[in-house]
C-alpha cells in the first residue's frame, strides 16, 4: 500500500500569490493514497527539508510529491533529502506549480485548479515509481587530445602535469597547428615560434604524453571514463623510432617541385620533407604523390643517404587500439576557401594574399626569408590595402554568419608591422566595424592609426581587379566620407572568415557530440560549462568550439585540462540510473532499439528461457548497457511489444500523468 | 463552425527535459502569460513521447496535444528528435486520414532561450484548438452508428 | 502445379534436406485451405493442397518453426516472400533452418464474393478457363474467375519472389500496381466524410484479433497490448482506450515493416478493410521519405528507425490533401 506525503511550497509569495497553497494541498490530501499533505513558506529551506525528513520517518512514506519551483531548480536538493530520511531518492516527484503555474497565470482560481492538477499527476506517477539505484562505472586514468595545435598542447601539457597519460593525435606529420605559421602575435607583437615550440618540446618531452602525428581518429566507442578509440597512424614510410630528423635526404631528393603546405603554396619542398625546422616529431615522411620511388620505382635516393635505414617504401597504415577516459576535443581552425569571392580576384592574382599567407611572406622562415616581396615579381609592395570580413558576417550563402573575432587584431598587427618595417609602405584597411574587445586590444588598434598613420577607412571594398602593369586596382566606397574610391595597389591581403575543421563534423558524430549549424562544436552550456560538450566525458578546447584568439585559446585548453582532470581524478563515477531497460520476457530481439540508439548502449544476446513444460528454449534478447545508456529513450517507441522501456519515465508512469491531466 | 466562448479545452503539452521544458521555465521566469489550460509532462527527449500517449490523451479527454523538442540538429542525445520528427508526422498524417482535426495536434522546436516562443506557440495553439471545440471524435471512433 | 510441389516435397524430405513441410490442407470446406506441417510422403499426398483458395500466407508459422529443430520446407508465394525477409531481417526467422521454394502467386479467390452472388450450400469450385464452375448442394452455377479474386490480389503488388532457394515455375517483375487508389480517394475526402467512414468500419470491429493474428508483422513474444506494464493493456470493460485505439496502434507499430500482404482485411469476420490503415503509412513513407518496401531485402533500414536531417516537418499535414 502506497503511503503518500505531498508538500507544497509557497515560495514566498512566488507561489503563494497567485496559488491558494492551502487549497492545493488540501485537494491533493484526498488523493488514493496520499497520506499527509503539507504547505510550508520555503520548502527548500533547512527547516522545510527538515518537514519532508520528518514526515518521510514518521508517516514511513513510500513516496513524496513536492509541488514547488521547477524541478531544473530543486529536484536534486529534494532527492537527497529523501536519501537523507532513508527513502530512495528517485521516489520523489516534483509538481512544477512556479515557473510552469504561479509566474504564468494571474487569477487565482485559475491558477490553483492548474495546481491542483499538475499535482495530480505527480501523485499519480510517484504511484508507479520504482527505487533506483545508481551504477558505478570505473575511470581509465588516460586523455585522449584530438588535434596537436596550441589548444591541444596546452590541454595536454596540463593534464601530464597533473599526473595523468596523455596522447595527442595530430592528423599533420607535427605539432603546433596554425600557431606555428604564424609570424608575430597581437597584442604584444612577440614571436609566435619563440613562445610556440618551446611548449612543443615540452610535450614531446614529457614522459606521460604520447604523440601520435601523421595521424587520425578513426572510432571512438564506449563512454565517459571508458572510451575505447581506434587511431589511425598513417604510412609516413619513414620509421619514426630510427628517424633522427638530419634533413640530408630532404636535401638529396631529386623531386623538389611539391607545393610547400607550411608555407601555403608560396614555395617548394622536397617529396621526402620536414615540415619545418623546430617540427615535433622532427622526423621525415615521404609523399607518395610525389615520391619518383614511390611512383616509378626508380630513384631510393632518400634510402641510400640515410645513415640510419629509416626508409621504408613498404610501411602500411597502422591501426593502434586505446582505452581512455576522457577526450578532449582540439581541431582547431582553418581559413575559408575563397574560390567563390571572384571580386577580389583571389584566384586570378597572386599578389592578392590572405592574411595568413601574408604571416609566411613575413616570417624569417617563410619563402622570402623574412622580406616582405610580391609574391608575382619579388618586387618591394609600396601601397598595401587590407579587406576585413571576407566572409564572416555575411548573410549569403558563399560566407560565415558569424564574426571570425581575430582578424581585427591580426590586421592592425600586419598593418603596424609593415609601417614600422617598411615605412615608405602606404597601408589601408577596410573595414565595417573594428572590434578590440581585449586586454590592451583597443590601445594596440589605436597606436596603429595614431603612431603608425594606418588609413583605416570605413567602407565595402566593392571589386579588385589586375592591371596590366603590374598594379592591382581597388575599388572601394568611403562610407564616412560617402565617396567612392579607387586606390592602386601593390598587394590585396584578404582577412578570409575562419571555419571549424573539416574533420570536425565527422568526428563529432563519432564522439556523438553536438555541432552548431556552423559546425562549431557545441558546448553544454553557453555561460556555465564553455569546455564540456553536453556528452560526458568529452571537452572542448580551442577554436573547434568557436573563433578565439590564442590567449583564449590557451586559457580554453587549460580550462578543458582542468575538467579533464576533475574526471581522471575520480576512480569511478556514478551513472544516472533513469535509463532504459528491457523486459527479456517481452523482447523479441528484432532489433529496431538497437538502430535508433545513438550510443550502441543496446547490443543483443541469446538467452535461455525455462518454459511453462520445462522444456528450454533460446531466444535473442535486447541488453542495455546502463553506463553507457543516456535515458533518451528513442529506443521505448521503437520496440514494439513495449519491452524496452525507462526508468524514471516508464510507459506506465507517462501514461497515468496522461490520464491524471485529462481526467 | 460555433465557437463556444465558455469552452476551456484540455491540452496537453509533452516538453523535452533539455530544451522545451527550459523554455516553459524561462516563459515563467519571464513572467510572460499563457493560457492555464495547458499542462505540461516531461520527457527525457522528445523522441520518448510514443504515440500511444498521444491517443491516450485525446481518448481520456484532452482536446489538443503538442510536442515540443529541441531544434534539430541541436538534440541532447545528437538524433532524438529526428525520430521524433518522422513518428509524429506519420502518426498525425494517420489522425488526419481517419478525420481527426488537424489543428487538435501540434509539434513546435523551441529552444531552453525561447521562453517567448513558447508562451506565444501555447497561446496560439490553445486559441486554434478553442475554435475546434470539445474533441468527440477520436473517443467516438468506435461508437456504433445512431 | 499441385504435383510438382509434392514430388519436390517427396523428394526432399527423403533425401533428408528438410525435416518437415510448411504447405497447405483442406479444412471444414472445400474452400477452407489452412496453412499445415507436413512430415511424411504419405501425409503430403493424402492432404497437401495448392489451389485458388490457397492464398494463407505460410511465412509467420516460419517463427514457431524454424525456433523448432531441424529444417523446414516452405513454398512461398512473392507476396510471402517478402514478410518472409521481413522476418530474417528483425531475427525472427532462422533462415538457415529454411529452404525456400518459390511458387507462382495469385490471383487467388475470395469465397465471399461467391456468397455474395447469392451462391450458398458450396461443395467445390472449379476453375475452367477462368469460368467458375461451382457445385452447390443446389446444382451447378458458374461466374467469371475475375469477380472472384482477392481484394489484395486485385492490387498485387509484386509477381517477384525477393527470396528462394528454388524455384518452381516461372519468377515475375514488380508490378506497378493501383494499391493506393483508394487511400487516396479517402485522403480526398473531406475529414468528415473520412471520420465517418472509420467511425462505420472500425465500429464494426468485435476485437477477435484475427488481424493480429494472422499479421505476419505481429509476431510479438508478447503483445504490448497483452503486456501489463506497458499502461495501456486493460481488460477489464471500464477503459475503452485499447478498444478505440487498437487499429491506429496497431497500424503504427507495423508502419515501415508492413509489406502490405493484405492477410488483415482477408481474415477480418467483419470485412474491415483494415489493410488502407496499413497502405496509408506505406504510401506517406513512400512520398516524404523515399520509395520503400518492406521485406524487399534483408539489411535495409526501416524508415521510422532512421532519418534525414532534412525530413519533413509534422505541419507538412496541413499542407497536403483536404481538411
Amino acid at each position: 500500500m502506497q503511503r503518500i506525503g505531498v508538500f507544497v511550497c509557497h515560495c514566498g509569495t512566488n507561489i503563494a500569490a497567485t496559488v491558494d497553497v492551502k487549497a492545493v494541498a488540501e485537494a491533493l490530501g484526498h488523493e488514493p493514497g496520499v497520506v499527509i499533505s503539507q504547505d510550508y513558506q520555503y520548502m527548500c529551506s533547512e527547516s522545510g527539508q527538515e518537514l519532508v525528513k520528518n514526515a518521510i520517518r514518521e508517516q514511513k512514506l513510500t513516496g513524496v510529491v513536492i509541488c514547488s519551483c521547477s524541478p531544473r531548480m530543486h529536484e536534486n536538493t529534494f532527492r537527497k533529502a529523501a536519501a537523507s530520511a532513508g527513502l530512495n531518492p528517485y521516489l520523489v516527484e516534483i509538481a512544477n506549480i512556479r515557473e510552469q503555474c504561479s509566474w504564468i497565470h494571474k487569477e487565482v482560481a485559475n491558477a490553483t485548479d492548474k495546481a491542483i492538477i499538475l499535482g495530480k499527476a505527480a501523485v499519480a506517477k510517484v504511484h508507479l515509481n520504482t527505487p533506483l539505484n545508481s551504477m558505478e562505472s570505473p575511470v581509465v586514468k588516460r586523455a585522449l587530445v584530438i588535434g596537436g595545435g596550441i589548444a591541444g598542447i596546452q590541454t595536454a601539457l596540463d593534464i601530464a602535469e597533473a599526473g595523468f597519460d596523455v596522447d595527442i593525435v595530430e592528423k599533420q606529420p607535427t605539432i603546433g597547428g596554425k600557431m606555428a605559421q604564424i609570424d608575430k602575435t597581437f597584442p604584444t607583437l612577440d614571436c609566435a615560434a619563440c613562445i610556440l615550440t618551446p611548449k612543443m618540446v615540452e610535450a614531446s618531452q614529457n614522459e606521460r604524453i604520447t604523440i601520435h602525428s601523421f595521424s587520425e581518429v578513426e572510432d571512438v566507442k564506449g563512454f565517459v571514463g571508458n572510451f575505447t578509440v581506434k587511431i589511425r597512424k598513417k604510412a609516413r614510410f619513414v620509421d619514426e623510432t630510427k628517424c633522427t630528423g638530419c634533413g640530408l635526404c630532404t636535401e638529396k631528393c631529386p623531386m623538389k617541385k611539391v607545393p610547400n603546405e607550411f608555407n601555403l603554396g608560396l614555395d617548394n619542398r622536397s617529396a621526402i620533407y620536414i615540415p619545418f625546422a623546430q617540427a615535433v616529431p622532427k622526423v621525415a615522411t615521404i609523399d607518395p604523390n610525389y615520391c619518383m620511388m614511390m611512383k616509378t620505382g626508380k630513384c631510393g635516393v632518400c634510402s641510400k643517404v640515410c645513415s640510419v635505414g629509416a626508409i621504408d617504401y613498404k610501411q602500411q597504415d597502422t591501426i593502434i587500439e586505446q582505452q581512455y577516459g576522457a577526450i578532449v576535443v582540439a581541431t582547431g581552425f582553418n581559413p575559408i576557401n575563397l574560390d567563390k569571392y571572384d571580386e577580389f580576384a583571389y584566384n586570378q592574382c597572386p599578389d592578392v594574399v590572405t592574411s595568413l599567407e601574408l604571416e609566411r611572406l613575413m616570417n624569417a622562415a617563410g619563402p622570402n626569408g623574412g622580406t616582405l616581396l610580391r609574391p608575382s615579381d619579388k618586387s618591394h609592395p609600396h601601397t598595401i590595402v587590407f579587406v576585413q570580413c571576407v566572409g564572416s558576417r555575411c548573410d549569403d550563402e558563399k560566407g560565415k554568419p558569424y564574426c571570425s573575432k581575430i582578424c581585427c587584431m591580426y590586421t592592425a598587427k600586419h598593418a603596424m608591422l609593415i609601417r614600422e618595417k617598411y615605412p615608405d609602405t602606404e597601408v589601408y584597411v577596410f573595414y565595417i566595424d573594428v572590434r578590440t574587445p581585449g586586454k590592451n586590444f583597443d590601445e594596440f588598434y589605436r597606436r596603429a592609426v595614431e603612431q603608425y598613420n594606418v588609413h583605416y577607412i570605413k567602407g565595402m571594398v566593392g571589386k579588385v581587379t589586375p592591371k596590366s602593369d603590374g598594379k592591382i586596382d581597388v575599388q572601394a566606397s568611403d562610407l564616412l566620407a560617402n565617396e567612392q574610391l579607387h586606390i592602386d595597389a601593390d598587394m590585396v591581403v584578404l582577412a578570409a572568415a575562419i571555419e571549424p575543421d573539416k574533420t570536425a563534423r565527422p568526428l563529432a558524430t563519432m564522439l556523438t557530440t553536438q555541432m552548431d549549424t556552423n559546425d562549431f562544436f557545441t558546448e553544454a552550456h553557453p555561460k556555465l560549462r564553455p569546455v564540456e560538450s553536453a556528452t560526458a566525458g568529452i571537452f572542448l578546447s580551442g577554436a573547434c568550439q568557436g573563433p578565439k584568439d590564442i590567449p583564449e585559446t590557451v586559457a580554453q585548453g587549460s580550462a578543458a585540462a582542468a575538467k579533464a582532470i576533475g574526471l581522471l581524478c575520480k576512480n569511478s563515477i556514478t551513472c544516472n540510473p533513469c535509463v532504459a531497460h528491457s523486459d527479456e520476457l517481452m523482447c523479441n530481439g528484432c532489433s529496431s532499439c538497437e538502430k535508433v540508439c545513438p550510443y550502441g548502449a543496446i547490443t543483443y544476446i541469446d538467452k535461455e528461457f525455462r518454459m511453462p513444460d520445462r522444456t528450454t528454449k533460446v531466444r535473442r534478447v535486447a541488453s542495455v548497457n546502463p553506463a553507457v545508456c543516456q535515458g533518451c529513450g528513442a529506443c521505448t517507441v521503437a520496440c514494439p511489444s513495449g519491452a524496452m522501456d525507462l526508468n524514471g519515465f516508464s510507459n506506465s508512469q507517462i501514461m497515468a500523468e496522461v490520464d491524471a491531466i485529462c481526467k | 463552425m460555433q465557437v463556444n466562448e465558455n469552452f476551456e479545452p484540455v491540452i496537453v503539452a509533452f516538453c523535452c527535459n533539455w530544451c522545451s521544458y527550459a523554455g516553459a521555465d524561462l516563459s515563467g521566469t519571464n513572467r510572460l502569460n499563457y493560457p492555464s489550460n495547458v499542462k505540461i509532462i516531461r520527457v527525457p527527449c522528445s523522441c520518448r513521447v510514443n504515440p500511444m500517449f498521444i491517443l491516450r490523451a485525446f481518448q481520456k479527454g484532452a482536446d489538443g496535444v503538442i510536442i515540443c523538442g529541441c531544434h534539430p540538429g541541436d538534440c541532447h542525445y545528437t538524433s532524438g528528435n529526428y525520430f521524433t520528427r518522422r513518428r509524429i508526422t506519420l502518426l498525425y498524417s494517420m489522425l488526419d486520414f481517419l478525420g481527426i482535426e488537424r489543428n487538435r495536434t501540434r509539434l513546435e522546436w523551441v529552444s531552453a532561450a525561447e521562453g517567448a516562443k513558447f508562451a506565444a506557440t501555447m497561446e496560439q495553439f490553445t486559441a486554434d484548438v478553442k475554435a475546434l471545440g470539445p474533441n468527440r471524435r477520436l473517443e467516438d471512433l468506435r461508437c456504433r452508428k445512431q | 502445379m499441385q504435383e510438382a510441389m509434392i514430388k519436390r516435397a517427396k523428394e526432399l524430405l527423403a533425401d533428408g534436406s528438410v525435416d518437415r513441410v510448411i504447405g497447405w490442407k483442406r479444412g471444414e470446406f472445400a474452400y477452407d485451405m489452412t496453412p499445415a506441417v507436413f512430415t511424411s510422403a504419405e501425409e503430403l499426398d493424402s492432404e497437401f493442397i495448392f489451389d485458388d483458395f490457397t492464398s494463407a500466407n505460410v511465412s509467420k508459422y516460419l517463427v514457431k518453426e524454424t525456433a523448432k529443430e531441424g529444417k523446414i520446407l516452405a513454398f512461398l508465394k512473392p507476396c510471402d516472400t517478402y514478410s518472409f525477409n521481413q522476418l530474417i531481417k528483425e531475427h525472427r526467422i532462422d533462415r538457415d533452418k529454411v529452404y525456400v521454394i518459390g511458387i507462382p502467386g495469385g490471383p487467388k479467390l475470395d469465397i465471399e464474393k461467391i456468397k455474395a452472388k447469392g451462391i450458398t450450400g458450396i461443395l467445390s469450385v472449379k476453375n475452367e478457363d477462368y469460368t467458375l464452375k461451382i457445385e452447390t448442394l443446389y446444382g451447378e452455377e458458374t461466374m467469371p474467375f475475375s469477380e472472384a479474386i482477392l481484394d489484395k490480389c486485385a492490387s498485387c503488388k509484386s509477381k517477384k519472389h525477393v527470396v528462394y532457394d528454388e524455384l518452381i515455375g516461372e519468377d515475375g517483375d514488380v508490378l506497378d500496381s493501383n494499391r493506393f487508389d483508394m487511400v487516396e480517394k479517402l485522403e480526398n475526402m473531406t475529414a468528415q466524410e473520412r471520420f465517418d467512414f472509420w467511425r462505420d468500419q472500425l465500429s464494426k470491429c468485435i476485437r477477435c484479433n484475427a488481424c493480429r493474428n494472422v499479421c505476419p508483422a505481429c509476431t510479438c513474444e508478447n503483445c504490448v497490448f497483452d503486456n501489463p506494464k506497458s499502461g495501456i493493456d486493460n481488460k477489464a470493460p471500464a477503459d475503452s482506450f485499447e478498444e478505440n485505439m487498437f487499429h491506429i496502434i496497431r497500424a503504427f507499430h507495423v508502419a515501415g515493416r508492413c509489406t502490405d500482404c493484405g492477410e488483415c482485411s482477408r481474415v477480418c469476420p467483419q470485412h474491415i478493410p483494415l489493410h488502407l490503415l496499413n497502405r496509408k503509412f506505406i504510401k506517406d513513407i513512400n512520398e516524404l521519405y523515399g520509395e520503400y518496401q518492406a521485406g524487399a531485402d534483408t539489411t535495409s533500414r526501416a524508415p521510422l528507425n532512421t532519418y534525414t536531417k532534412d525530413d519533413c516537418e509534422p505541419s507538412i499535414v496541413h499542407e497536403r490533401g483536404v481538411e
